[in-house]
């Protein structure tokens, strides 16, 4: 081996920690990198795959009633390729021991078997017998919730008929991934169930027989679906159409979507931030590294080696760096990758999961992080060889110090000898001291950031059901009923308060732009929905006209003043005109307002209503649940209490979790940098101490020196650090904006003494450790030679 | 080779015409050299002498290629070292000059075998690293980093390092200044054997004047100017001397 390379070795040994604390550094970058890509890439190629292997339609039609006949007649129509009818139908689950109410989704199985569209994957047992009026095939999600097992019998309400059903097998389809109960805005798999039973019995029970009310179609490759909805609207128009729609406005695919989007958000955002600052700091570090070996190069360009070679020599040094940090980052982001995509399967409920790590994921991450130490290696080499060799082999010159600031101040005699020597070194070295102060301060923005999303998440919450939705309990009817159904519901014991609603859904279009949504129409003074902005400001609603969030005329490219036309999909489906008479800007959804008497009166009707908010009295809520079960008109409830948790876990599963692994990497990325800032600073410095500490300095005064330098940068770290962790925040709330919400910028208290204690930790773990080689230096060694 | 140096029809190895070297300090300029002219021939030994701070190193690391004048010139044979390219001085550097440096300046990560063979492996024709150590009498410390040699140990590896590479030129900055006269008298008879041997032209700081009585001439330099170039007609071997 080449005397050089031995060097190199030794040297990479003899800097161990500080090799090891770098490659920490990218670590964090690499492993968050890796893990957010592989991760979203899995997901979406498990999703594919899934949808392709159990053919999930592309366009869906609801009717009210249209005869069998009609599927030959939908196969006919240009562009389609399999088109299939079924019964799908809302029923209401009665288990014994659970008094909440629970709904259920019924969808028809063909007789013969396995569906066209939308095939079952069955995770235990079998599809029902033909003929067999009572077997059916229940969700998983559901059938986990309640521990129900093959052959257990489930009592449901068909069309106020009660029925046992029994369970004859366990499992899912693409159409359910992420199943919303009706009215629900989270998933809730204790109070909402999908049970697939024969067609047979369930059109007889519907009264459907040799008739559908639901259909399935996917499309020839290269057909519109534009066209073919037209055509499918035109066709069943007269069967009580509720409109066609294509996957896009398919409520499980919708969200599963968006869901995939904002994790694909985060995959791209927080892996940009992480691994950007990673190749910061490694550029810092290696610069300051290589500083600190100025008179080796002098010293082999003495000798003759070019500048070339003594610049391979120091790139091949921080190549092992890079290289140690790549493998790791990659095996622990490879892992946590794996991990984190079947957390994500297992909560989508994907029948399986494809783990993928793009080629080009990792060549990505090489060739950031490889560019980020050249870079730095490049630059402090160049420097050190830029001087000629005589200059660079004497110890540096004793540097010019000047009287500091403080002393210009008159306040020298506030400071002693060490303080004074903190002082003058951190002014005679302006930039050195800002890049670790820049270090440091990335690393606690990082951490900041990481955490954001939980108080952002957080804020929203509070502000959608503590300010403005109010109810307990959200009832939906079975279909619009008049308003003095609410006085039966107001005399129930435990209500103390009901406010009715009207919601119609609508396909809203401005031009060629169109938006599926539904306009609520709600009470003027309404005390349970209180709509309100991002300004926590109620929303007024004039009667006029409808008031879009800000995001949906955005979407619709409409504004103050402007007429909407909007095609209601329900009833008799008329087309009316509205003028947009508002905006709002607010963090959850998009919407469409009205005050609920003008939606009535543009509707033609009486004063009709949708559903109900209810207040309720605690301790009787169980007797309200049970009193409403009774009620043939209420088609499904939604307690509050029950959305905030499902909502809570659903983000504890999915987004918490990635940002608590993020911190984590952010915390190891914030430890890389302070111990890097503090290594440096005694290799830079150790000299010079030792000097002091044969002058008779003690060694807890050498320490002051030091580390209350440390201490100083680092507590001049923090506030610049918030501030860079909330920019990067307000950059991952732009990022985010979607129709599903838009993140506020909010960063709790907790969040800012978090990453302070995260990155006042890793300052004091380093000083510790400074502590000990501080005692440990080598006095003779520093007389003995010059380096 | 043995002949005295100061032939004039000989060509001369280095031509220094004028040259000054100008430090600034900040506000201060610090004037090292003010306009040195000096010819080195093929083969001779100089030995350079003055008091601290009268440039000596200065001069010596402007002749190594180590440094660069702010003004005259420095011809080496035919090459101009003032205004070399990098390249230049770096192939200079390599295959001609061996330097001994004023403060050793050894790699600490390297054993003295290796900071030996870390110059030979980029030469043409060098010595064996364990016989160029052997030849300033650490055979036995082969393996020993600097941090385990003592300050002359640590002189003598910078020593071999320097004529390892059976260099035309050998420039040593006070070699024997932390040498006890016996291990004084070792280093310079194997810097006197490598300039009779390898005839390669040697400069020479001391402070030491009795060790002037080995050079071909003598040059005294003080506050930048060359005060006197001493031709010496008896040379001595370092044996003979004694301090
Ligand atoms: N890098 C530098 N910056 C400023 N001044 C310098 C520098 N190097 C040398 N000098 C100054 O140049 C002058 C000559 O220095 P030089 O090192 O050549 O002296 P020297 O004769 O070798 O002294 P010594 O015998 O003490 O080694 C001195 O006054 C010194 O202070
Ligand atoms: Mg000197």
């Amino acid at each position: 081996m080449r005397a050089l390379d031995r060097k190199l070795l030794r040297d990479l040994w003899g800097m161990r920690g500080m090799v090891l604390a770098i490659a920490l550094v990218l670590v964090g970058g690499i492993a968050t990198f890796v893990m957010s890509l592989s991760t979203y890439d899995s997901l979406i190629f498990t999703q594919e795959r899934y949808y392709r292997e159990h053919r999930f339609a592309q366009v869906f039609a609801g009717v009210k009633r249209a005869p069998e006949s009609l599927v030959e007649r939908v196969r006919a129509l240009p562009g389609i390729d399999k088109a299939e009818g079924r019964v799908v139908a809302a029923a209401n689950v009665q288990l014994p021991g659970f008094t909440d109410p629970v709904i259920a989704t019924l969808v028809s199985l063909p007789e013969s078997g396995e569906p066209l569209l939308n095939r079952l994957y069955l995770r235990q047992g079998r599809l029902p017998e033909p003929g067999r009026a009572d077997e059916a095939v229940l969700s998983d999600t559901f059938a986990e919730a309640h521990g129900l097992t093959l052959g257990d019998r489930v009592p449901v309400v068909l069309n106020g008929r009660k029925r046992a059903l029994t369970i004859v097998g366990i499992g899912l389809s693409p159409e359910y991934i992420y199943q919303l109960p009706p009215g629900g805005l989270f998933p809730d798999y204790e109070r909402y169930a999908v049970l697939w039973m024969g067609r047979r019995p369930l059109a007889a029970a519907y009264d459907l027989e040799g008739a559908f009310n639901d259909l399935v179609i996917t499309l020839e490759s290269g057909s519109s679906p534009l066209a073919v909805i037209d055509a499918l609207d035109l066709l069943l128009a007269p069967y009580g159409s509720h409109g066609a729609y294509t996957r896009d406005d398919q409520l499980s695919h919708r969200f599963l979507t968006e869901e995939l989007r904002g994790l694909e958000t985060m995959a791209a955002v927080f892996p940009t931030i992480f691994l950007g600052v990673a190749a910061f700091l490694l550029n810092v570090v290696v610069t300051r590294l290589i500083s600190t070996q100025r008179e080796q190069i002098a010293i082999l360009k003495a000798f003759g080696y070019s500048n070339a070679e003594v610049g391979w020599h120091f790139v091949k040094l921080v190549l092992v760096i890079v290289a140690l940090g790549l493998a790791l980052g990659i095996a622990v982001g490879v892992w946590m990758g794996r991990g984190m995509s079947g957390l994500y399967a297992e909560f989508y409920r994907f029948p399986f999961l494809i783990y993928r790590l793009e080629p080009w994921v990792i060549a990505l991450a090489a060739l950031v992080s490889t560019a980020a130490g050249l870079a730095g290696t490049l630059l402090a080499v160049g420097r050190a060889a830029g001087l000629p060799p005589a200059e660079g082999m004497r110890p540096e010159t004793p540097p010019l110090y000047r009287a500091t600031l403080i002393e210009r101040l008159g306040l020298q005699r506030w400071l002693a000898q060490p303080s004074r020597m903190i002082a003058r070194h951190i002014e005679r070295r302006p930039l050195k001291a800002l890049l670790t102060v820049l270090g440091i301060a990335s690393a606690c923005g990082i951490v900041v950031v990481s955490n954001f999303q939980r108080d952002a998440i957080g804020y929203m919450i509070d502000v959608q059901y503590r300010v403005s939705q109010r109810e307990d309990l959200m009832l939906s009817f079975v279909e619009p009923t008049s308003q003095r159904a609410l006085y039966s519901i107001t005399a129930l014991p435990g209500v103390r308060y009901a406010e009715g609603f009207r919601a119609v859904p609508v396909r809203l279009s401005a031009g060629h732009r169109s938006y599926r949504t539904q306009i609520q129409g709600l009470e003027p003074e309404g005390e349970l929905y209180r709509l309100i902005d991002t300004e926590l400001r109620r929303i007024e609603l004039p009667p006029g006209g409808v008031v879009l969030t800000d995001y949906l005329a955005e979407l619709l490219g409409v504004g103050v003043g402007d007429r909407l036309v909007a095609e209601v999909l329900e009833g008799s489906r008329p087309l009316l005109e509205i003028p947009v008479v508002g905006l709002a800007r607010q963090y959850m959804g998009v919407g469409a307002y009205m005050e609920r008497r003008a939606l009535n009166r543009l509707m033609g009707e009486g004063p009709a209503l949708s559903g109900a908010f209810l207040a309720l009295d605690p301790e009787q809520e169980k007797a309200v649940y049970a009193a409403l079960k009774e009620m043939p008109r209420v088609a499904g409830t939604v307690s509050k209490s029950t959305a905030i948790e499902s909502f809570n876990r659903t983000m504890e599963e999915t987004i918490l979790f990635f940002t608590l692994i993020t911190a984590l990497l952010g915390g190891i990325i914030a430890f890389g940098v302070v111990y890097n800032s503090a290594r440096i600073a005694l290799s830079e410095r150790g000299r010079e101490l030792a000097s002091l500490r044969v002058l008779g300095f003690s060694h807890g005064e050498i320490a002051y020196i030091l580390l209350g330098e440390l201490a100083l940068l680092t507590l001049a770290a923090l506030p610049l650090g918030f501030l860079f962790g909330r920019a990067l925040g307000w950059f991952l709330a732009t990022q985010f904006e979607s129709d599903l919400y838009r993140i506020a910028l909010v960063v709790a208290p907790d969040t800012y003494a978090f990453a302070a204690a995260v990155v006042l930790a890793s300052a004091l773990i380093s000083a510790t450790i400074l502590w000990f080689r501080l005692k440990r230096l080598d006095l003779v060694a520093v007389l003995k030679t010059r380096e | 080779m043995g002949e005295p140096a100061q032939v004039p029809e000989r060509v001369p190895l280095f031509q220094v015409r004028g040259v000054t070297k100008v430090y600034a300090m900040g506000q201060v300029e610090v004037h090292a050299l003010r306009g040195v002219d000096l010819e080195l021939y093929p083969g001779e030994l100089i030995v350079l002498l003055g008091p601290s701070g009268s440039g000596k190193s200065t001069l010596l690391n402007i002749l190594g290629g180590l440094d660069t004048a702010t003004s005259g010139e420095v011809r080496y044979r035919d090459w101009d070292l003032t205004h070399a390219s990098e390249r230049r001085l770096t192939e200079y550097r390599r295959h001609h000059v061996g330097f001994v440096f004023q403060f050793y300046n050894l790699i600490p990560s390297l054993t003295a075998r290796e900071n030996v063979a870390a110059v030979t492996e980029i030469t043409r024709h060098p010595m064996r690293p364990e016989d160029a150590l052997t030849l300033v009498g650490l055979g036995a410390r082969l393996d020993h980093f600097p941090a385990q040699l003592s300050g002359g140990e640590q002189q003598r590896v910078a020593i071999a390092r320097a004529i390892a590479k059976n260099p035309a030129v050998l420039l040593c900055d006070e070699p024997t200044g932390a040498l006890d006269s016996a291990t004084g008298i070792t280093v310079l008879e194997a810097l006197e054997r490598v300039n009779r041997e390898l005839g390669a032209t040697t400069a020479l700081i001391t402070h030491n004047a009795d060790i002037a009585a080995m050079a071909d001439r003598v040059v005294r330099l003080a506050d930048g100017e060359i005060a006197e170039v001493r031709v010496n007609p008896h040379k001595k071997s370092p044996r003979e001397i004694s301090w």
